[in-house]
């Protein structure tokens, strides 16, 4: 996967956990918390869909690197690159 | 309804899950059932914690979000509106805290500034924990509020709802029944809790869930500090990873062949019985148009099993099914339909002979319904048909010690029992309720089950 399609993926998942967000207009630079409006529990749904969908393992304590758009992707594309 | 929220989380993560239910039919404390060609929900007054569609906090927009539910899908028409009704002093409220402040004012004008403060001190739910969760809401109140009477006012709605201890009251679950009906509010669905209960069970099968129903758990297996399986009334044996179960606290460790010795004395005391008035018109047109009333006779609320009756009649909750704003083309129930709550005690109900039991039916509705039409017109005339049930019903249908709507008064936050992976979900994990059993189950789904790989 390129870094557009670990993008839209991402996005992907955000939308089936929050069907009202318009996430159009994702700042990717920003924290998603500061963006849309997820809880503890929403964040651990966006690490096991990745693990449901993907198989991708991430560890509890890089659950930091998922803060923003731009910092999932980078952290997302090593684990992701040969899908 | 916990057990149901928790499988659908665990499916959707792919793990194998299987539900046993020892009754015939799902919904436990809020089943459903048909007599004499009507459907009867066993529990539905209201769904509490109701928020409009679009709301992003709260229980329900997280129910929402993690069971991947449209808000649509739950069909929720708000309450018209409820009331508190003591001697001489009525409170009306709904969903917008803009009326009961108001009506705050209005009876109790001395106090408006204290129940402002009273709101700014309240615990959000997430911020709640197994430390700040006790203490006594009576104390924290009336620290607050300095009439009593409006006090009693206020903690009589939480306690019906929600409070499985006597007199008093936990911090913790006043902050979050505070919340959950003067900040969020009331709503139903037209067809009932069928509809609640059908959406949980398609979704969980429709994700590869295993639901049995007649299948009690008689034991569960345990080796060393860890639960390795359950055993079946009829002697089937299922191995398990993990168990979460949904029974209660006591009534689960009492499953445990490691724990011998039930403590029943910390068992909830607080049951009801419940009777169900279908009436010739609708409430409204026999000048009933309010969704709920929470009556009390004096002013203290007495919340406390009655020991020398089967029932305590002095408070109650009066429910008209009818009474939300329902979607025009809809229309309403083809029946009008009071539901009224009253205090009994499991162990002296439990104690009749058949003949007996019936009469004394019979005996307490007549009584119940007496004491409430003090508050509400006079729909006894109305009446063509009546239910009953105790709480011996109760604890046939769900297995709970005493009856106990609420569990026990000791909750267990974070689910943990004494084996590793045995967890305890719904009303004795701390939030009761409809909306509180499903986003208990899926909290402990996601806490105890989903953290690490399968
Ligand atoms: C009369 C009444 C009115 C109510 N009104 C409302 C209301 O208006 N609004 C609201 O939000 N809530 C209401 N409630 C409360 C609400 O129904 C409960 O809080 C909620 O349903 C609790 O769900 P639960 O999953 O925690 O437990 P339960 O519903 O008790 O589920 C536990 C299940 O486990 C099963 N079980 C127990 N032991 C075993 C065993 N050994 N093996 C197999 N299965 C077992 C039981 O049969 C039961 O189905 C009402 C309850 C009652 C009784």
């Amino acid at each position: 996967m390129t870094p557009a399609d670990i993008r839209n993926e991402v996005v992907d998942i955000l939308s089936d956990i929050a069907p009202d967000e318009d996430l159009s207009g994702l700042d990717d630079g920003k924290p998603f918390r500061e963006q849309i409006e997820l809880d503890s529990m929403d964040f651990l749904d966006i690490v096991m869909e990745l693990r449901k969908r993907h198989r991708v393992q991430i560890p509890e304590e890089d659950y930091g690197q998922l803060a923003s758009m731009a910092s999932t992707v980078a952290y997302l594309e090593p684990k992701m690159r040969d899908l | 309804m916990s057990g149901l929220a928790a499988g659908i989380r665990l499916a959707h993560y792919d793990q194998r899950v299987c539900i046993l239910e020892r009754h015939y039919t799902i919904g436990g404390l809020n089943s459903f059932y048909r007599m004499n060609g009507r459907n009867y929900d066993v529990g539905l007054h209201a769904v509490t914690n109701y928020t409009p569609a679009g709301a992003k906090k709260g229980p329900l927009a997280r129910l929402l979000r993690q069971l991947r539910f449209r808000w649509e899908d739950l069909e929720l028409a708000p309450q018209r509106g409820s009331a508190i009704a003591f001697p001489g002093v009525r409170l009306r409220f709904n969903n917008e805290i803009e009326l009961l402040r108001s009506e705050i004012a209005k009876a109790f004008p001395g106090q408006k500034n204290n129940f402002e403060s009273l709101l700014r001190q309240l615990v959000d739910y997430d911020d709640l924990t197994q430390e700040n969760f006790g203490g006594s809401a009576r104390q924290f109140l009336s620290g607050i509020i300095t009439d009593p009477l409006l006090v009693e006012m206020l903690l009589c709605p939480l306690m019906w709802y929600g409070n499985a201890r006597e007199d008093d009251m936990d911090f913790g679950q006043f902050c979050i029944m505070f919340r959950s009906i003067y900040l969020e509010g009331f709503a139903r669905p037209f067809k009932g809790v069928r509809l609640i209960l059908k959406h949980l069970v398609k979704r969980y099968r429709a994700l590869g869930g295993e639901l049995k129903l007649r299948s009690g758990v008689a034991r569960i297996q345990v080796d060393g500090d860890r639960a390795v399986g359950v055993v079946l009334d009829d002697g089937q044996e299922l191995v398990a990873k993990r168990v979460l179960s949904s029974a209660g606290i006591i009534e689960t460790l009492r499953l445990c062949e490691d724990t011998s010795t039930p403590e029943v004395a910390r068992a909830g005391q607080l049951s009801f019985i419940e009777s169900i008035s279908i009436l010739d018109q609708q409430p409204s047109d026999m000048g009933f148009p309010e969704t709920i009333v929470f009556y009390n006779d004096c002013p203290q609320f007495h919340w406390r099993k009655p020991t020398s009756e089967l029932c305590d009649t002095r408070t109650g909750v009066i429910c008209s099914p009818n009474n939300y704003l329902y979607p025009a083309e809809l229309g309403n129930l083809d029946d009008g339909v009071i539901r009224l709550t009253t205090i009994a005690n499991h162990d002296l109900w439990n104690t009749l002979d058949d003949a007996e039991y019936r009469r004394q039916k019979m005996r307490w509705y007549d009584r119940s319904v007496a004491s409430a039409v003090r508050f509400i017109p006079d729909f006894r005339c109305h009446t063509i048909d009546t239910d009953v049930f105790t709480p011996k019903t109760i604890r046939r249908f769900t297995c709970h010690d005493n009856g106990a709507v609420y569990g026990a008064p000791e909750k267990k936050l974070d689910g943990t029992t004494h084996l590793k992976n045995l967890f305890v979900c719904g009303t004795d994990q701390g939030f009761v309720g409809i909306v509180g059993a499903i986003v208990s189950g899926i909290s402990m789904a996601n806490m105890h089950c989903l953290r690490e790989p399968n």
